[in-house]
Parts: structure tokens; sequence; C-alpha cells
């Protein structure tokens, strides 16, 4: 079959690759109809993810059809024919975090977890195509996948709703969200989200599900603040107005009470010698993150609010504000989506039209144009904010 | 909440809390703690050496008929304090890596005698080639008692524990069946029952060598410990427990593990095993994940860059994360 592989960094190709096959009793073979490049996809391409491998399948979020299922897999939960979205992260359903609904953390599903263990202090859950630390489970930008515990983790559709809407359960829909929930939000409450990234998108669209007042986006694209204003949010351009100032103004001197990280690790400063001392220290790993992101949410909070993380982080961040976040009384929450906790309430807003996930959607390609849409998500070209790609319309089989 | 680290290094069970006081040794392992009169001879010259050299380098640089400058007294003051640290470390733990530091110290002095015999002003040169030829002979005796004293078997201890959701009683009764634990312990090949309590265990060892031995169980309470030890004279003794209690607040089982081995090679054979990725307290950690595995889900998980269940021992490179070709597939079936 064909997939698009990690070639090293800033390299990815799509190669013929074996299909894959039932390694596991409860595995199951899907077909994949859709799936997508995502911001998480970046941190491994630019390099920032450790324990990635020349071939490594990527991809984490896709959706289609079972072609296959192992002998352990329950009929009852799942079948040859079943249309299905897939989580990311990968979760036996049985182990303690899986019954506290923690999937991402799950105990038992990957086979890294030695070294896993040595960079986090504890193990967390395998996660399709994204690096051997995570488990190496090669990823869904491919015609095949191979996914584990399939009688746990997929969700069936059985409306008709098209794939584009349904196809961003598998991650940033219910990352978004996630992230909304963190923040406990109360009515009048002022949510500011840095990032309007797709991930950022859906987190400031839960939070007006959720009850926010207002909702602020922070990014310094001006197509992606123009997406977010075109949603209702406020925008906010970090390159031109200083953030925390910028906070302050919106909000009668309060500082927002919710703050959203949508960001990550790679995020990008507006003054140039701030950037550089960070770009500096990652390059030669004195430090794995650029946090300006979440350095700047915590000093802007509010006394007393909260600042929730999805932004992914890989290892560790400098000038951590620690003495703003503890004498200021804040809140940090954070986690890779517990992606299986949210798909079902999510399908639900979305069937009720709560939700568009379409809007988001700026480019649709073949799967064999991967390489060329990883490069206009990640320069920002195009007015790109997400690439959905088909394997379908590669026009061969498998 | 998976397993965690045993104590980082061997021998160091005294600081695991959960090792329990009242464990008992089968048997009574080679005895280690009797002075060994060649180790504690070796240290007492190091230290005959040492003291003059460092005090009185000018005396003894003469006395072996080489240079008397500066620079050569500082050698040999030099010299001295390895001499001192090597006495200390023999004469303190009797431990083989002196020895060895003694062997390397040695082939210092050789090269330094050996330059000054080539480049000798030929007054006293008779006493530098006594000098180098004691040292030879020296060099002899360290290296013999290097090896012979690194054979000496010395006791490792692996602790790890884990928390499983099921009830001790489950728990217990799936490691009970001694002979399904090759299923997830990575060096057991095979565990077979003998009849009456006893087994006959095959391992594979570091360097691709393979050990057997008959083991007996000696204590056995349902639902709360197992323990078991070798019998007769294997090449690496050994015993085991497991210790299966209710962890607080229902959140299943914990399961305490206790390995002892008696290693030839000792420590040495330990670091050397290390290097070539078999660090054994990782491999227990491992073991008793997988066992999480099988007792949570049925089987143990396979990636597609770990695709070898128990047997993926290197962690780092590994099979890339796509999918096995049909070959490797039949490989991993296998
Ligand atoms: N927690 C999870 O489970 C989870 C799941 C999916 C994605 N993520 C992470 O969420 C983050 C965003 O994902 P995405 O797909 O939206 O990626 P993206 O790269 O498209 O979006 C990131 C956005 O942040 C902006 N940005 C950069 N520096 C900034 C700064 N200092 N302040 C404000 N904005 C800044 C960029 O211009 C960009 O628009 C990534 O780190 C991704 O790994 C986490
Ligand atoms: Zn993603
Ligand atoms: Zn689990």
């Amino acid at each position: 079959m064909r997939a698009n592989c990690w070639m090293g960094r800033n390299s990815v190709a799509v190669q013929d690759v074996p299909d894959p096959s039932i390694l596991n009793r409860r595995d199951a073979i899907v077909k994949i109809t859709s799936t997508a490049i995502c911001g998480s996809d970046l941190h491994l391409v630019d390099g920032y993810v450790p324990t990635m491998q020349k071939g490594d399948v990527m991809g984490h979020e896709f959706m289609g059809e079972v072609v296959e299922v192992g002998d352990g897999v329950d009929s009852g939960k799942l079948q040859v024919g079943d249309r299905v979205v897939v989580p990311f992260p990968i979760a036996c359903g049985a182990c303690a975090a899986c019954q506290a609904e923690l999937y991402s953390c799950c105990e038992n599903t990957n086979p890294n977890a030695g070294l896993a263990e040595k960079m986090f202090g504890h193990p967390t859950a395998g996660i399709f195509g994204y690096s051997h630390l995570t488990g190496g489970f090669a990823g869904g930008q491919s015609e095949y996948a191979r996914v584990p515990f399939a009688d746990v983790g997929p969700l069936k559709i059985e409306s008709d709703l098209a794939d584009d809407q349904v196809l961003f359960l598998s991650d940033i829909l219910p990352t978004g969200y996630m992230g909304a929930e963190m923040c406990d939000i109360d009515p009048g409450d002022v949510v500011a989200v840095w990032g309007a990234g797709p991930v950022g998108q859906f987190a400031m669209d839960s939070a007006r599900l959720l009850g926010a007042d207002t909702i602020i986006a922070i990014d310094k694209e001006p197509y992606r603040l123009e997406m977010a204003a075109q949603a209702g949010y406020t925008p906010l351009n970090f390159e031109d107005v200083d953030v925390r100032s910028a906070l302050l103004e919106l909000t009668g001197g309060r500082g927002p009470d919710k703050c959203i990280d949508a960001v990550g690790m790679e995020a990008t400063h507006g003054s140039l010698p701030v950037y550089a001392y960070d770009r500096a220290k990652q390059a030669t790993r004195a430090e794995s993150e650029r946090p300006y992101a979440l350095r700047q949410a915590i000093m802007s909070c509010r006394s007393g609010g909260t600042v929730s993380v999805i932004g992914v982080y890989g290892g560790f961040a400098d000038k951590f504000p620690s003495g703003s976040w503890m004498n200021r009384s804040i809140t940090l929450k954070t986690g890779q989506c517990h992606v299986q906790r949210y798909m079902k309430p999510l399908l639900q807003h979305i069937e009720q039209g709560d939700l568009d996930p379409t809007r988001i959607i700026t480019h649709t390609l073949p799967l064999e144009q991967a390489p060329h849409g990883y490069d206009i998500f990640k320069h920002k070209q195009d007015n790109c904010e997400k690439v959905v790609l088909k394997p379908a319309a590669n026009g061969g089989g498998a | 909440m998976a397993s965690r680290s045993s104590p980082p290094k061997a021998g160091q069970a005294a600081q695991s809390t959960s090792t329990p006081a009242s464990w008992s040794p089968g048997f009574q392992p080679p005895a280690r703690r009797t002075p060994d009169p060649l180790t504690r001879g070796l240290g007492w010259a190091s230290a005959g050496l040492g003291v003059p050299m460092l005090v009185a380098p000018r005396w003894f640089n003469r006395f072996i008929g080489v240079g008397e400058a500066p620079r050569h007294q500082a050698t040999t003051a030099f010299a001295g304090v390895r001499e001192l640290a090597a006495a200390a470390g023999l004469l303190g733990s009797e431990n083989p890596v002196w020895l060895w530091s003694r062997v390397a110290g040695d082939l210092v002095d050789l090269g330094l005698l050996g330059w000054s015999l080539a480049n000798h002003d030929k007054q006293g040169w008779q006493r530098t080639a006594a000098a180098t030829a004691a040292v030879v002979g020296i060099t002899g005796l360290d290296l013999y008692a290097a090896v012979t004293r690194s054979q000496r078997k010395s006791e490792m201890d692996l602790t790890a524990a884990v928390t499983v959701s099921t009830s001790p009683r489950e728990a217990y009764g799936q490691w009970r069946q001694l002979e399904s634990l090759p299923q997830f312990m990575a060096h057991l090949d095979e565990v077979r029952s003998t009849g009456n309590g006893t087994t006959h265990w095959r391992a594979s060892a570091p360097f691709g060598r393979s050990v057997e031995w008959d083991a007996e169980i000696v204590e056995d309470v349902a639902g709360e410990r197992i323990a078991w030890r070798s019998v007769g004279d294997p090449d690496i003794p050994n015993e085991g427990e497991v210790r299966f209690r209710p962890a607080p607040g229902g959140r299943g089982t914990e399961i305490h593990v206790t390995m002892r081995y008696w290693v030839p090679g000792g420590k040495l054979g330990e670091t050397v095993a290390r290097y070539f990725g078999e660090d054994p307290h990782q491999q227990l950690d491992d073991d008793l994940r997988r066992f999480k595995q099988i007792v949570e889900t049925g089987e143990v998980v396979r990636s597609d860059g770990a695709p070898w269940g128990k047997r993926a021992r290197r962690e780092f490179p590994q099979h890339p994360a796509r999918p096995l070709s049909p070959n490797e597939l039949e490989e991993v079936r296998s």
C-alpha cells in the first residue's frame, strides 16, 4: 500500500510499504477513507520529538471502513464493514488509567514503556504514527492501518454524516473541547486562546459551547485570525501588539479568566532577541521547548484563573514563570487528549448542528500529495488551516 | 502506574522498602565475606610502595635508578597517590575493580620504565632494569588476582513492583502457573513442571549463552506469596519471591517481585552485560509490564516498531513504525 513516511528532519515521502496485518487478537484493519495532517505532525517533521525512525508511517487522525478483525475482537462492538473514526491514543479499556477515562495515559498499550518512562518518569499510552516513544505504531496517513484494541476505541458512525464532519473526532475536536472543559468555564468568563490553528479554533468553538462570554484569539497569521473573527472571536495579533497589555485592555484590567495554550513547543515570539534566545537553546538541546505561549498565558491570566495547556510539550522548558503561577493561585491543567471520553458526546453536538468541524478545512488533497500538504500547512502558505488527505483519490488499490 | 524501577544498582536491596524483612536465603551462597589473602596482600603491597613514592619521591627515584628532576619526582608522587588509592580500595572493599586498577597502573609504570631504559644515562641502569623486571612480575600477579577474583560470584538483587486491576487471587493464580512465566519474562525460554513442586528452568544468559537449572517451590500461600529457589549446583544459583497484596482503596493488586542471583563475573559481568543492552533491572520492569498486559488485556501488546513481544530486547533503534513485510511477519509468528 501507499503511506506517507517520515524520512528525516523536514522530509516526508509517500512510499510503498507492506499492507498491515493482525498482530494482536483484538486488532482490526481499517481501510482509510480520510486522514488529516496535524500540528503535532509538524513537531515530528521539525525534529523536536526524539525516537523517530526513517520510514515510520505518519498520521494519527484517520477514519475508514473495517476490513478485517482479529479473533479476539468483541463482535457485538465491531464488525467487518463498520465505518469508524479512530481515536489517536491507543487504549486498552481495562487498566486503571482507562477506567478513570485517562485514555492517553493507558498503562498497557505502549510496548516501549521503558523508553517513555526514562523520558517522562512514567510511561504514556501508545499513539498512532507518533514516534517510538509512544510505542512505534504505524500511523494512518496511508491506505490501511492496523488498529489495536479495536473494540475499545473506534467510534462507529451509523448516520450518513460525511467524512469531513466526523473525521476530527479522531483528535483535534476532542482536544479543543478538552482544552475548554479543563477551564471550568463560568458564566461571564473571558477566555483567551493562544494559537488560531485547527486545535485553537476548536478550543474557541468549545469555549463558546461551554458558556464563555468573550473569546480572544491570539496568533500572528492574519488569515487564521480572520477565520477566528469570522466565527465571532476577538482577534489579537501578537506581532502587532504587546499581548499582556492588549489583554488587560480587553478585560478592563482583570486579565482573561481562563487561558488556553493551543500552540505548544514550537511557538514563535514577536521580539526577535527573545525568539533567538530560545531558538538557540532548543537547537543546542539546552531546552526542548520554546514556551512563549505558555509563559505569556500564565503571566496574563487573572489571579485565581486557570491555564489549560493542550499544545504539545516534549521535554523541559526554560524560564517557566513559577513565581507568577504560584503567587497568584493559578491552576495549570493539561494532557494529551483523552479522545475516547469525548467522541460520543461531540458526535451528538455535530449531529445537532452545535459544532461544524468542516469550517476549518481549507485543503483536500490526494494522499499522494501529502508532502505538499505538509509544506503549505507548515509554512502557512495558500491560507492553509487544515489539510485532509484522501487515500482513495490515489487511483490505485493496495 | 506501571512498574517502578527497582533500586538503581545491584546489591542495594536494602534500599527498597518493599523487600520483606523476613527474606530468608534458601541456601548458603558462596562465602564471600572471609578476607582474601591475595587481595589483601596486594593491598598492603600497594600501601608499602605508595607511602615512600608520595613522601620521598626523590629518594625512591634514586633507588630505582631513574631521573631526579622535579618532573620525574612529580610523576612518581602521582603514581604514589594511585597506589594509595588502590590500597584503600583493596583493603576496604576487596572489590576486584581495584585489582583491575592495579593492572592498569602496572601497565603505565611499565611504559614509563621502558621509556627510562631506552633513554637511560647508564647511571644505575641495572637498578632500573631490576625494577622493571619486578613490575613485570607484579603485573602477572595482579592480572591473575584480578581475573580469578572477578570470577567469584557476586549477589545481584532485583526488585520491581507493578499494580494490576485484578484481585490478589487472580493475579496469584496467573503467576502460580510457573510454566507460563516465559510468556512475559524475557530471559526465560522454558519452565517445565517435574512434579512435586519442582520445575526445570531454561534461560538465555548474556552473550548468547544458555543456562538450565532445577527449582523448587519453598513457599506457596494462595493469593499472597510464592517463593522458589534453585536446587543442586547450578551455574547461576537464584531464587525469587512474589508477593501479592491488595492495593489501597480497591485499586487492584500490588505485585512485588524480588529476584536474587549469584552471578559469575560479579559487578564486572553486570556492567559488561549492561553495555550490551541487557540491563537486568530494566528487564524485570519490562517483564512485569508484560505480566500486567496479560492479566488485564489477555496478551502481550505488539507494535510495528516492537513486534516481537517479549523478545523485543533492544529498545532503539527498532523496526520502523511501518507494517512488517511477509518475511518479517513469518519470523515474528514463529
Ligand atoms: N493535547 C493533545 O492531545 C493535542 C492534540 C492535537 C494537537 N495538539 C497540539 O496542539 C498544538 C496546535 O496544533 P495545531 O494543529 O492547531 O497546530 P498549528 O501549528 O496549525 O497551530 C499553531 C498556531 O500557533 C500559532 N503561534 C505560534 N506561536 C504563537 C504564540 N507565541 N502565540 C500565539 N500563537 C502562536 C501559529 O502561528 C499557529 O497558527 C500543537 O502543539 C499540537 O501538537 C495537542
Ligand atoms: Zn493531531
Ligand atoms: Zn488502558
